[in-house]
């Protein structure tokens, strides 16, 4: 084959990397039957924490939500919310009044200081609402899928706003491993595709070739069947659902000396190694993306 | 029984002959383990190959497992610049063939061994074996470092023409034995943590904490260890591939004094981590790393003049398409050279715009996307420096004509192809979103794996071609046996 042929084959396939994606492609409505509003209690005592099984215990017991926020709670919320004058439309983004962090001037540390800080944008694409100049709406399908492109202010305003709080990464820790063992994943030992949405893990909002991976409703992974499709049950050892997959979920912890806010559990667009119970990640609190969501913590702390 | 005997002694006591079974270990496990992750774990052979070869992998060991791969690999790689090394500089018969034997079944055992022991369920025996490999490299390493000793008035360099002191110490010996020297203070950054473990110490992968305020003693000196170790695992082949084009001339005079002040402080820089003046050791790092840059593109001028120089000898007036054409005819002499440059665009400039816009860009995004620059840019490194040994070793056993062209070129472009998407899927984000991004993703992908797959069906061709050369009376391998001169071509 001469030179020129190779040439024109590279052409045609760096082409293809500029295939536009459709984001608001339509998905089919799926009721898991898992109760976005049900809460479990975490009881107090000790279990094993992190990849080398430290010792750890929680001295109070406190509730957690059996799933992610979904789009449908969050964007009740901004209706809410913004109409009560608890947060205000400033520009293309919705901004909340955030108390602050005490700052250490450590290296990379970048000072968080009281100030009205973006919970959600208003012209990202890949967010699943929408807004009129007047009203929130959700869009169509997503309404129990989890509540996504969502600041850490975004997600600290809702619980907040709800009397309730974001958990903190023991909390959460606890409640995705329970206390009798050291298992890497909320439903076991290993991880097989039909047991939490990670990155290609062909569940049926999946397609590779245009939209990559999207999220699934909150619940879905239940060990019930979607059209053919054999979900795992994958709940933790207290019945939470999506502890690992689908998205990662900030946490509460602030931490001396780090502006940066944590999140746990691994997402859709992550390889399944990051879905285990002790991987974290980390971002700026602004920073908000379609693979980071949230559920919230009460009682205790 | 003399059939047997006869291919041994080839493959353990030539130098040809090594530095085949290095390069055909480093392939078989690399293609093997290569098919646990990324997109091979994706198409769900992952879990084909676990279940075909058995193997235990524990979820909380998966940090574990990686470390040892990597130093498996790093240890043939090692093995292979010794046999190299041992071969093109002049050393008592002694101390090469104690050198070659140690660091052999030194790093056969520690590959063998340390992979049985991490993905076989835990033989502790292996364990200790594959300590016992490391050991066995480290204990070549300080041989070596002994026969390279440069004051020895047999090693001075009677040709002005080479880098060397007024009472002609060579200083490109200097730069090997500094090397070496570095290369053993070095490796305790990474034994010390390593022998700590459970005492204080526990696995962890940097780009894991890089983010972390707060890191403690241990994890700095594995930090400062990985990265230095394939600092010198880079600085080693560049002065192989000097030795191997006959560096030498002005630049080589400027170039030597530069690699060693280089890799002296870049190695100073380096095991500064563990010390008081660890908020300044990036600083000192930079310092020792541009010299040792400088010294690499002088040896890249060097080269590149010395073929165009060469090719257009018989040609009266050469226009500058001449020029490059000559340059470019023979691609595992240029190779090596042009991946030293092509280094420049997918690593070092990566890594110098990190550092330059790491809090304005850099750490906006999330820490899985800074460990995706992080790992791809030291992964491209290291493959960069597997290319170089490919290319050189190429030469080495003599391709000639259309093979030559044809092993040189798919080695060049096949990689660089790879290296290139690699980079463009770290640096991504700056300029499409997370939910626009599967196209690229998937083009980019499909061109890296495309790039490496077809990298390694080159080097499997090679090396059942060297496999049935060796149930031949009288094949390459016949000839290869007695040379340890490497420039020494075979000629069949």
């Amino acid at each position: 084959m001469k030179p020129a042929s190779w040439s024109l084959i590279l052409a045609i396939i760096l082409l293809t990397a500029c295939a536009s994606v459709n984001l608001n492609a339509p998905i089919s409505t799926i009721d898991t039957g898992v109760d976005s509003e049900a809460w479990v209690v975490i009881p107090a005592g000790g279990f094993l924490s992190g990849q080398f099984d430290d010792p750890a215990a929680i001295s109070y017991d406190y509730e957690i939500m059996v799933t992610d926020v979904t789009v449908a709670q969050y964007v009740n919320f901004l209706n809410t919310a913004v109409a009560d004058g608890s947060l205000t439309v400033n520009g293309n983004k919705i901004v909340g009044f955030y108390p602050g962090d005490a700052f250490h001037g450590v290296k990379h540390e970048v000072e968080i200081p009281a100030a009205d800080y973006i919970f959600v944008s208003l012209n990202d694409p890949a967010s699943r609402f929408s807004f009129d100049g007047n009203q929130f709406n959700i869009m169509i399908g997503y309404e129990n899928h989890p509540m996504t492109n969502v600041s850490w202010f975004g997600a600290w305003g809702y619980c907040g706003y709800n009397i309730y709080r974001l958990p903190t990464e023991l909390e959460w820790e606890k409640a995705a491993r329970g206390s009798a063992d050291n298992r890497p994943f909320p439903w076991g030992e290993e991880i097989a595709r039909n047991n939490a949405n990670y990155y290609a893990s062909r569940d049926p909002f999946e397609d590779m070739s245009t939209v990559g991976s999207r999220t699934t409703p909150v619940g879905f992974y239940n060990g019930q069947v979607y059209g053919g499709y054999q979900t795992l049950n994958s709940a933790s050892p207290y019945g939470l659902y999506d502890m690992s997959g689908n998205v990662w979920q900030w946490m509460g912890n602030i931490y001396e000396g780090q502006h940066y806010r944590y999140m746990r559990g691994g997402s859709k667009d992550t390889y399944d190694m990051d879905l285990r119970i002790w991987v974290r990640n980390n971002a700026t609190p602004t920073y908000y993306s379609p693979d980071v969501g949230f559920r919230c913590a009460r009682g205790g702390g | 029984m003399h059939f047997i005997k006869d291919r041994f002694e080839y493959l353990f006591k030539s130098t040809k002959g090594l530095i085949l079974v290095a390069i055909a270990m480093i392939g078989l496990e690399t293609a093997l383990f290569g098919m646990l992750s990324g997109p091979m774990a994706e198409f769900g052979i992952r879990d084909i190959v676990v279940r075909l070869f058995k193997m235990d992998l524990v979820q909380a060991e998966r940090e574990g497992r990686i470390i040892i791969l990597y130093h498996s690999i790093a240890m043939a790689v090692v093995a292979i610049e010794t046999y190299i090394i041992t071969a093109m500089l002049k050393m008592k018969a002694f101390y090469r063939s104690t050198v070659r034997v140690l660091i052999t079944v030194g790093y056969l055992s520690a590959m063998i061994f340390g992979m049985g022991f991490a993905y076989w369920g835990h033989l502790w025996p292996f364990h200790g074996l594959y300590i016992a490999g490391l050991s066995l490299i480290y204990f070549a390493g300080l041989l070596l470092a002994i026969a390279l000793w440069p004051w020895n008035k047999e090693y001075y360099q009677p040709d002005k023409a080479y880098a060397r002191t007024k009472n002609g110490v060579d200083m490109e010996r200097v730069a090997f034995f500094i090397m070496s020297v570095t290369t053993l203070i070095s490796v305790l950054f990474g034994a010390v943590p390593g022998s700590s473990f459970g005492n204080g110490f526990q696995t962890f992968l940097a780009e894991n904490i890089i983010r972390s305020p707060e890191k403690t003693t241990l994890q700095f000196s594995v930090i400062g260890h990985l990265h230095i170790m394939l600092a010198l695992i880079a600085i080693a082949i560049t002065l192989i591939i000097g030795r191997w084009l006959d560096f030498k001339g002005l630049l080589h005079k400027i170039a030597m004094p530069l690699m060693i002040l280089g890799t002296i402080v870049l190695n100073l820089g380096v095991w500064g981590v563990v010390t008081p003046l660890e908020p300044v050791a990036h600083m000192i790092i930079y310092i020792g790393a541009t010299p040792s840059m400088l010294a690499a593109l002088m040896l890249v001028i060097f080269g590149w003049d010395k073929f165009i120089r060469q090719g257009i000898a018989n040609i009266d007036k050469p226009t500058p398409w001449q020029k490059i054409k000559v340059l470019v005819r023979d691609p595992l002499k240029f190779g090596p050279l042009w991946q030293m440059v092509f280094m420049n665009f997918t690593v070092s400039g990566i890594g110098i715009m990190m550092a330059v816009k790491l809090d304005e860009i850099f750490r906006l995004w999330p820490a899985r996307e800074e460990r995706i620059e992080l790992t791809g840019h030291w992964h491209i490194l290291s493959a960069i420096i597997a290319t170089i040994i490919l290319l050189y070793y190429g030469d080495m056993i003599g391709l000639k004509d259309r093979v030559r062209r044809w092993y040189g070129w798919a080695i060049i472009i096949l990689s660089d192809l790879a290296f290139a998407s690699v980079t463009i899927f770290e640096i991504k984000r700056l300029f499409i979103s997370e939910a626009e991004q599967q196209p690229l993703v998937n083009t980019v992908m499909l061109l890296a794996d495309f790039g490496l797959g077809m990298l390694l069906v080159i080097l499997a061709m090679v090396m059942i071609w060297r496999l049935i050369d060796l149930f031949k009376k009288k094949g390459r391998w016949k000839q290869e046996i007695e040379q340890n001169d490497l420039t020494v071509e075979v000629d069949i």
